[in-house]
């Protein structure tokens, strides 16, 4: 492993963030009588942070439902994430997105999305606006294992490489669409596999290992960057939690499969490769650990100080220009 | 406009000058779609420019702006859809085209769920200037799935705004307007228009988005057309005349967002409504003309607001049929003649 320690600590200090955020954030999100609508990606932290690693605010990323972590792995500030996730105007999104819509396109992140495969395409518009200006700007599109058998997936990947456009399509296969195992749903024995139709590079590494992950986007994003075109990078993940904060995973997978893949946190995996190189101290990493935690107790606690929204706000933002009467006419709305 | 030039032009030839000048004015405008050009990838062979648009709007962008600008696609709507809204909102102001608004279910969940909302989700955000070009109306024997004119959807989805321009001049300046629009446009097309001719002034114009027109002045009911049933509107109005009855005609010009205080002004006056349009009833742009008049003009009513619409069946093929399908003189010329006799 030569990656500096910076470089290292960098990666761990991302993994935790998600981490502390998922679990500390989401149970709150509940008890403030928000949306169960939120999704966490806890255990899936290596594959967001190791290919994040390699892109700059300027390049752009599309998400997904589960979207947490690329947000946080991009630069999105969980602070203003976590206003976001508590319906407060202070929030990324003015509280009008929530989880499955947080945005900030000043750090090239085009957006969570609530509809599975929506944001693929997006991703390839922005790498088409970066070949078109010559911006050498990639765009990232992370998609769920569910997301690999939506057809505009496969619109996009042959959209990408006809036009050889700076795209990476990163599937995130944590082994299940909502209760559907992976294996009942894809056709083929990778997502990986299918980048042969569309005549890229299809790679499959194991997600819960941050480095491995780190590697395989680096080619993917080099290659990007350099006009080659996409790839198609497949990271074998798990969620460590349901569907929703509603669903008991246990009606469909075994505690022996959860048990096996916590085993293989991605946390855990991190620790054990890099402590023996002697690089970073066991202290340390608890030490980056700790200010996550305490990160989120500061992010919750302004959360909290953050104000509503104010009610005229419902009509903000739907278009640039639109006479505002209209939003409301024939209603008999009071605000 | 009255210093500028102005020459007969096809209504689609009125297209293809708005998207040419806003190209020439704007670097950052592109255009994508299947057959924008046709015969993509074989300019060695000088095949270029094949067909120049599936109705020849597009003809000769390619040749002056080159295949970078001008974007043949895979048949792939939600791709190239999704692509050409997702380059809008990072920097590129994107004109794409669905061919037939028929094939609107392939691509839709792009517009629905990230043109029309990604600017309100993201807490103002996105930007996404973004037209939509595609193609309705009945008449042409091609069926059910080549001949709807499905703008009522669009009116219906916050976030999107719609025009539907009915003659040369006004296809020019709504289609100038929405590639400058900062919102997501779809501009429909009329089929039944393309051969039509009109003065259309050389220079680039705009022409608001939202705002209707008065066609025809008269004193004693108002006919509201859509798109082509302008025309049907204007020729039943003649008609009409000949017995007494003076009527007014207004050209929607916009589906969203929709200029009810026009239509609302001339029903006071007139007293009655007739909304003419060739989509389907249910739901449609006539019945929400006519219930917001219900609602806001009530008392200046002398009849009920009435529509002439398509069935709400699919185009059938056979001609008989289709003939019967398309709102037409007589039947707004009847409609009338019964608000009349009701005294």
């Amino acid at each position: 492993m030569d990656l500096s320690r910076e470089t290292l600590i960098k990666l761990y200090t991302t993994m935790a963030t998600i981490r502390n955020f998922e679990e500390r954030g989401i149970p709150e999100t509940g008890q403030r009588a928000m949306s169960g609508s939120v999704h966490s990606s806890a255990g899936q932290e290596a594959v967001p942070t190791g290919v994040c690693a390699h892109l700059s605010d300027e390049d752009y990323i599309g998400s997904t439902h589960r979207g947490h972590g690329h947000c946080i792995a991009k630069g999105v500030d969980p602070k203003r994430m976590m206003a976001e996730l508590f319906g407060r105007s202070t929030g990324t999104n003015k509280g009008k997105g929530g989880s499955m819509h947080i945005a900030d396109m000043s750090k090239g992140m085009l957006g969570t999305n609530g509809v599975v495969g929506a944001s693929i395409p997006l991703a390839v518009g922005a790498g088409l606006t970066s070949k078109l200006k010559d911006l050498k700007r990639v765009a990232v599109a992370f998609f769920g294992d569910g997301a690999a058998n939506q057809g505009v997936l496969h619109e996009s990947m042959n959209l990408a490489s006809v036009w050889k456009l700076p795209v990476i399509f990163c599937c995130e296969n944590n082994g299940y669409a909502q209760a559907t195992p992976v294996e009942y749903a894809l056709s083929t024995a990778n997502v990986s596999d299918r980048a042969a139709g569309y005549d890229m590079p299809g790679i499959t590494v194991d997600g819960m290992d941050v480095f491995a992950v780190y590697d395989a986007a680096g080619q993917a994003v080099e290659r990007a960057r350099n006009g080659e075109g996409p790839t198609l990078l497949e990271c074998r993940t798990y969620r460590f939690y349901g569907h929703t904060v509603f669903d008991n995973p246990l009606t469909y997978r075994t505690k022996e499969e959860e048990d096996h893949w916590r085993a293989r946190d991605p946390l855990k995996l991190f620790r054990e490769n890099v402590l023996p190189l002697g690089d970073i101290t066991l202290e340390e990493l608890d030490q980056i650990d700790q200010e996550a935690a305490d990160l989120m107790e500061e992010a919750i606690k302004l959360a909290d100080a953050g104000p509503l929204p104010e009610t005229d706000k419902i009509y903000e933002d739907v278009y640039v220009s639109y006479p505002t009467e209209l939003l409301k006419r024939g209603t008999n709305m009071e605000v | 406009m009255s210093t500028t030039a102005t020459r007969e032009l096809q209504y689609r030839q009125a297209i293809g000058e708005a998207i040419r000048q806003e190209m020439a004015r704007d670097e950052n405008v592109i255009i994508m779609g299947e057959e924008i050009a046709g015969g993509a990838g074989r300019e060695d062979q000088g095949l270029s420019d094949a067909w120049g648009g599936a109705f020849r709007t597009t003809v000769g962008l390619i040749g002056e702006f080159g295949n970078q600008r001008v974007l043949d696609t895979p048949l792939s709507e939600a791709a190239f859809i999704g692509a050409a809204i997702g380059a809008a909102s990072t920097g590129m102001r994107t004109i794409a085209e669905l061919m037939f608004v028929d094939f609107i279910g392939v691509c839709m969940d792009q517009l629905l769920n990230n043109a029309a909302k990604m600017r309100y989700m993201f807490g103002g955000q996105a930007t996404v200037p973004f037209t939509l070009l595609t193609r309705i109306g009945a008449g042409f024997g091609s069926a059910a799935q080549h001949s709807e004119s499905y703008y009522s959807i669009f009116s219906h989805i916050p976030g999107l705004k719609g025009v539907v321009p009915s003659d040369p001049y006004t296809a020019k300046g709504l289609l100038t307007a929405a590639i400058r629009d900062d919102d997501p446009v779809v501009y429909f097309e009329h089929k039944g228009l393309y051969g039509n001719t009109g003065p259309v002034p050389e220079e680039p114009y705009e022409l608001p988005l939202g705002k209707a027109r008065t066609v025809r002045e008269g004193t004693d009911i108002t006919l509201v057309g859509i798109s082509k049933m302008t025309w049907v509107c204007t020729a039943a109005a003649e008609e009409l005349a000949k017995s007494g009855i003076n009527a007014e005609v207004i050209d929607l010009l916009s589906i969203s967002p929709i200029d009810y205080d026009h239509v609302i002004d001339s029903v006071r006056r007139t007293h009655r409504l007739v909304v003419v349009d060739e989509d389907t009833p249910i739901c449609s742009l006539a019945s929400e003309i006519c219930a917001a008049v219900a609602q806001e003009a009530f008392d200046y009513l002398d009849a009920p607001p009435s529509r002439v619409t398509a069935p709400h069946t699919p185009v059938p093929y056979s001609r008989v049929l289709e003939n019967l399908y398309i709102p037409n003189e007589a039947r707004v010329i009847k409609t009338v003649q019964d608000l009349f006799a009701r005294g």
